[in-house]
């Protein structure tokens, strides 16, 4: 199993009237609400909190891509990942992802990502999301009916650029480049494993089956209604022939833990109404651009998972978000014997755990943390004992990294130089 | 009106054609058109109509390759053309206003009468055009119509919104139409057509409705002044679609052309 600590960085200090007097949480939030001088605090402190997590022995620190959203205060996952980069040991930096459709060139996500790989000495995993309709189409003003072909043809691109040794022209429909040659290029060979985030596009499935990337399922309403997605997908694998390894999935899931049940909800159940009820407000105008989402994807049936369920997200209690499977959380038992269902149920071995939610303070996610990387996350760690060695979807870092902070405290005198060097009299 | 097709290259075009008189094409805004439109029929009435559909309305084949503003406009002047068509008087509503701008603008040899129902194309930032991508479905009968409630019936007339079945082929429809639409007019419905108007040689007749709340009149203005030989009507009680809440003062305006 790997076990990714995700932080989405939601904003903390939405009002209490906030779905009253906002329409929307996403794409047009209002900028008042944002106080640069409070964000200080919050963006290092989710920092630390990353960091942590590797102390812990989680396999993976995770960030993601959002923009003019009061629930992902992070535009620019590569910021966020080149901090941890330094300041994380073992942790794969896992950035999930770039919208690579955005990148104008999208060389500069082969040349970031690159910078990101050699920095951390090989831990980084790349995730290519197409992005959601809010940001992709509403925020950055992508035509919806060519995003995928966009998205295409940088994925194209970005790979082409990892795996050429020399100069070439990129004659693309959208990308014109008569010199592609980036330096530096990824430590991992061919290229950083490869995840996609996805929302139930068919299409998708078969993208990552081809090129042996793994399919994140990223997902808010947690594990039994994912089960009809995933099984989707793995009846996909089944027709294409290909093996069913866990690690072609993951899942993202809410986890908090904590000594008791009642303990959980007496901690936690503010933090998670709090990003049900606020993070989760997205006006349904901006959920779906028509021609962003395929006929077949539609014709599947799926709808956006921003579409909220019938009622809204408001009328879910702890109780209907627990039992509901959005949120798993509770006394590590009670967490372990339902990470253990999902798992098993999904099939999946990467696990993207939401530990952080809403605004929930330091202290109760360092707590959870802690219980669930001592008390949960070592019995759940051989649950696909026939997949151990599958390391095609999983980070292969240098065996001999260094760390920040390694320089002596003092700068070497003239004859300190003297020693290693010859110097003129 | 009939239904009927004609090839264009490898794709299958459908049109609506009826009526006699002289050659008329009549290029469809977003929301797209049907046998049964009340404008193309009273056109009809003294014209020879041609309404094709723009690839992914209707049940026309979707045309991937259509892309950009050049890529409308050529294909559209290659329907002309496969209609058999020679100078035909041009007129558009709403997206098909602004196609039919560009067609008088890059061909103004070609076009000679041309008629602009409250079309797209320009911008001002002083007057946004409405988003009507992020519009939803109950917002549409105040943004299109001058009576709302009206025009609230006439959108959802024989439409079971309680059908299960209705809202996958709402979103199909919606998913091939407005995202064809989504590639001249998303995020901003506006391709350069302004630096283009100047070449328009037609006689030009442009039509708003006084109460258009999706691209408010003060555009009439603009349109006005950047094509030279056009004469503005302005349509009191009327929104958007114009040419449904006052269709005989529209098929008048178009007929002054010819």
């Amino acid at each position: 199993m790997k076990f990714t600590w995700f932080n989405l960085m939601p904003w903390p200090y939405l009002p209490d009237d906030f779905r009253e007097k906002n329409r929307s949480v996403w794409v047009d939030i209002d900028q008042k609400l944002f106080d640069p001088a409070k964000s200080h605090e919050v963006y290092n402190t989710y920092m630390d909190l990353l960091e942590y997590a590797d102390t812990l022995g989680f396999d993976g620190v995770g960030v993601n891509e959002h923009h003019q959203n009061g629930y992902g205060i992070m535009p620019s996952p590569n910021i966020i990942a080149a901090g941890l980069a330094r300041r994380t040991k073992d942790a794969a930096i896992v950035v999930l992802g770039n919208s690579i459709a955005l990148y104008n060139p999208p060389v500069r996500v082969a040349e970031e990502f690159a910078m990101l790989d050699c920095i951390s000495g090989g831990r980084l995993v790349a995730g290519f999301p197409v992005g959601t309709s809010m940001d992709t189409n509403y925020c950055y003003g992508q035509i919806p009916s060519l995003t995928r072909e966009k998205y295409q043809e940088a994925h194209d691109l970005i790979i082409k650029a990892w795996t050429t040794r020399e100069p070439f022209a990129f004659n693309g429909r959208y990308n014109k480049l008569r010199h592609v040659n980036i330096w530096p290029r990824p430590i991992q060979q061919p290229y950083p494993p490869i995840h996609i985030p996805g929302g139930g596009s068919v299409e998708t499935y078969d993208f990552c089956i081809d090129n042996t990337y793994s399919y994140s399922y990223l997902s808010f309403s947690g594990y039994l209604r994912a089960q009809a997605l995933m099984s989707g997908y793995w009846k996909r694998i089944e027709e294409r022939g290909v093996d069913k390894s866990p690690y072609r999935a993951g899942f993202a899931q809410t986890i908090l833990v904590a000594d008791t049940d009642e303990q959980a909800e007496q901690l936690y159940a503010e933090h998670v109404s709090y990003f049900y009820n606020r993070c989760l407000h997205v006006y349904p105008g901006f959920a779906d651009a028509p021609g962003y989402r395929t006929i077949k994807t539609i014709q599947s049936g799926a709808l956006s998972q921003y579409a909220p369920p019938r009622g809204g997200y408001a009328t879910l209690t702890w109780k209907a978000l627990i039992e509901g499977g959005h949120v798993i959380a509770g006394s590590p038992e009670t967490v372990r014997q339902r990470m253990e269902d999902l798992i098993k149920g999904l099939n999946v071995g990467n696990i993207f755990c939401l530990m952080h939610v809403g605004n929930m303070p330091a202290d109760k996610c360092m707590y959870s943390t802690k219980l669930f990387a001592e008390k949960v996350m070592p019995k759940l760690r051989d649950m696909f004992p026939d997949w151990a060695d599958d390391n095609r979807f999983w980070t292969t870092p240098l065996e001999k990294r260094v760390t920040s902070g390694r320089l002596p405290k003092e700068a070497p005198t003239s004859a300190d130089l003297a020693k290693t060097y010859a110097l003129g009299a | 009106m009939e239904i009927k097709s004609v090839q264009v290259r490898d794709i299958t075009v459908r049109y609506l054609e009826g009526g006699s008189g002289p050659a008329l094409v009549f290029l469809h805004g977003t929301g797209g058109v049907t046998a049964a439109d009340p404008f193309l029929n009273a056109l009809a009435v003294k014209h020879h109509v041609y309404a094709p559909m723009i690839p992914g309305y209707g049940d026309s084949d979707e045309a991937p390759e259509i892309r950009d503003m050049l890529d409308f406009t050529l294909h559209t002047w290659d329907v002309v053309e496969a209609l058999g068509l020679k100078d035909p008087i041009l007129v558009g509503h709403s997206m098909g206003g602004m196609i039919a701008a560009e067609m008088a603008a890059i061909a103004p040899n070609d076009v000679s009468r041309l008629a602009l129902i409250a079309p797209a194309g320009l911008w001002d930032d002083e007057h946004p055009v409405v988003d009507m991508f992020a519009s939803l479905p109950f917002e549409m009968p105040q943004l299109l119509f001058h009576d709302a409630q009206a025009g609230a019936a006439i959108l959802t007339a024989g439409r079971n919104v309680e059908d299960p079945g209705f809202l996958q082929a709402y979103l199909v429809a919606n998913a091939r139409q407005l995202g064809m639409a989504g590639r001249i007019l998303f995020p901003i419905p506006e391709r350069g057509l302004s630096q283009r108007l100047c070449r328009i040689k037609a006689k030009t007749m442009i039509v708003w409705g006084e109460s258009d709340r999706l691209i408010p009149p003060t555009y009439a203005q603009a349109f006005k002044t950047g094509i030279a030989s056009a004469q503005l009507v302005s349509i009191p009680e009327a929104g958007h679609m114009v040419i449904v809440e006052k269709t005989a003062a529209v098929v008048e305006a178009v007929s002054t052309l010819g």
